[in-house]
């Protein structure tokens, strides 16, 4: 199988970090170190995503996925770690160590990203064409006519009603915002999508809707897909590797199957069985 | 071949109580191609475990799972990395699980298919093939295109059974593929395990039904006090 992304002993500290909590062998409490008071956010993460699969990253809220997605799509500075995409220099360049136009360029290209808040991904005024067609843009893009039938089409395979394109997402539901922020993702064909709790807060039949939406569109694009849940029936229904974090860091990794039927570390076990 | 050496199965608790317990003890079995071995044993006594264990849906705390596969290379299922396994899950193995985890929302005949995209065939062919086995096994035409939450316990069961064998695998695990089968259905079923075993498949399962078992299988372990004896 083919790896996509790799990421390497990555760590965001939130505060300046000492000698102590450096060290990942060393206690926190919680994921705040007990000497200097710094928040450690994502504490020494190593993942792989291989061709063509989901990867489900489960952990109970505070325990750094959001952090971890953010890190992953440049939206904030790690402390710590290094990270490689095969789309990228053949895998061979560590994408934290390059220019920001070349980070920039990593983003509109090879990755995908939905926020858990669609208003860090959507501007809410604008209409939703128009946020699509953004990231076109960003990517070079330049011939109108061609943008607009794309965008159209992206929108219509996310079932955004064709007479609504033009309106702005504060007019949608959080279902159709999400599934805008998904048509805007997927606009340049990453070979990576970044999902982050994109089905929070929803009811639970609008909840449906964009988890099938979002199989479907794998398997169509045959993408390599990580999706941030805290929720253990999003990740049963959608992932095919499953890591648990818990205070910024993985405490278990396995087949879905594997880390819902059979548990090791307390923390999974604990939510397994708190799954109805 | 699959060979089962000496393997054991602890559960550590670690939620309410602390707890340990142990599952199966020291098991040792093995399944030739072309060969159909059986598990007896009363509920509880761990046939579901091993078959999970095989299939690494638990896993193995001591031993190993030897398997040669379809290139000739062994492998310990016991201390695999995920990808390898991954590739043997899609590749050569097929799973029946006791009880049907259905996929929401999707068609009978577009989640059967899918085990065979997975294996590069067009849909196209995958959902022929899909409909060659519905009807083999007696599924009505009218429920080809519905969801599967909405078929009977025994209607279930047969898809469960052909989602797990419909890419013919080199490996099949089967966990009470008859339990709640009409006699009709569960004939259609034993012949289809038949056919597998036909083409040289090992197949392993677990019955709670000695009659199909004695039809189809060629030895038999009985699962006694956490541990197996072959039975003749
Ligand atoms: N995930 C698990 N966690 C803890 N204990 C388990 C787990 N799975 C099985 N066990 C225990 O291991 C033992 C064997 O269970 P298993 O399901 O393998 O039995 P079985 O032989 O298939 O029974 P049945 O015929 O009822 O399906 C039982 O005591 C069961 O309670
Ligand atoms: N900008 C920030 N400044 C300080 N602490 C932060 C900041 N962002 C997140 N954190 C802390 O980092 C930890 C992980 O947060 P987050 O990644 O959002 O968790 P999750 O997505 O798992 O709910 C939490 O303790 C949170 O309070
Ligand atoms: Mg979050
Ligand atoms: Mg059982
Ligand atoms: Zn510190």
């Amino acid at each position: 199988m083919d790896q996509i992304m790799k990421v390497n002993e990555l760590s965001v500290v939130y505060g300046k970090g000492c000698d102590y909590c450096r060290d990942s062998n060393n206690p926190l409490e919680k994921n705040r170190c007990p000497h200097c008071m710094a928040v450690c956010a994502v504490r020494d993460i190593s993942l792989e995503l291989y061709d063509s699969e989901i990867l489900g990253v489960v952990g109970e809220s505070g325990s750094g996925k959001t952090t971890l997605m953010k890190a992953l799509y440049f939206d904030i500075i790690p402390t710590k770690g290094s990270a490689y995409l095969a789309a990228y220099n053949n895998g061979e360049t560590d994408i934290f160590s390059v220019s920001s136009q070349q980070q920039r360029a990593i983003r509109n290209n090879l990755l995908g990203m939905v926020y858990q808040n669609p208003v860090m991904g959507l501007l809410m005024n604008y209409s939703s064409g128009g946020n699509v067609a953004q990231k076109l843009i960003a990517a070079g893009h330049r011939n109108v006519a061609a943008m607009q039938e794309r965008t159209a089409q992206l929108l219509d395979h996310m079932e955004i009603p064709l007479n609504r394109v033009k309106e702005p997402p504060r007019n949608f539901s959080g279902g159709m915002q999400q599934r805008v922020q998904i048509s805007k993702a997927i606009a340049n064909n990453p070979p990576v999508l970044l999902l982050d709790e994109v089905t929070t807060g929803l009811d639970l039949s609008v909840q449906a809707k964009v988890l099938d939406l979002i199989r479907m569109v794998q398997k169509q694009l045959n993408i390599s897909v990580i999706v941030v849940s805290h929720d253990l029936a999003v990740i049963r229904m959608l992932s095919d590797r499953t890591v648990v974090m818990l205070d910024g860091q993985i405490v278990e990794h396995g087949f879905t199957d594997q880390i819902l039927e059979d548990p090791q570390h307390w923390f999974t076990q604990t939510l397994v069985h708190s799954l109805i | 071949m699959l060979i089962v050496n000496n393997l054991s199965k602890t559960f550590n608790m670690h939620v309410g109580a602390e707890k340990t317990i142990t599952c199966l003890d020291s098991v040792n079995l093995s399944v030739e191609p072309g060969q159909v071995v059986a598990l007896i044993g009363p509920s509880g006594s761990g046939k579901s475990s091993l078959l999970k264990c095989i299939y690494g849906t638990y896993l193995t705390t001591v031993g190993n799972i030897y398997y040669t596969d379809a290139n000739g290379s062994e492998h310990d299922l016991a201390n695999i990395d995920l990808q390898t396994m991954r590739h043997l899950r899609t590749r050569e193995f097929g799973y029946v699980s006791q009880f049907f985890h259905v996929i929401p929302r999707i068609a009978a005949v577009d989640v059967l298919s899918q085990p065979l995209i997975n294996r590069g065939w067009s849909s196209n062919d995958s959902a022929k093939r899909a409909k060659e086995l519905l009807s083999k096994v007696g599924i009505p035409e009218s429920l080809w295109n519905m969801y599967p939450s909405t078929f009977s316990g025994g209607e279930k069961q047969r898809l469960n059974i052909i989602y797990g064998i419909i890419t013919m695998p080199r490996l099949v695990l089967l966990d009470e593929p008859t339990a709640s089968l009409d006699p009709v259905s569960k004939r259609n079923v034993l012949d289809l395990i038949i056919e597998l075993k036909e083409q040289g498949s090992m197949i392993l399962g677990a019955f709670h039904d000695y009659e199909a078992m004695r039809v189809i299988a060629d030895k038999s372990y009985h699962v006694v006090t956490k541990n197996l004896e072959l039975v003749a």
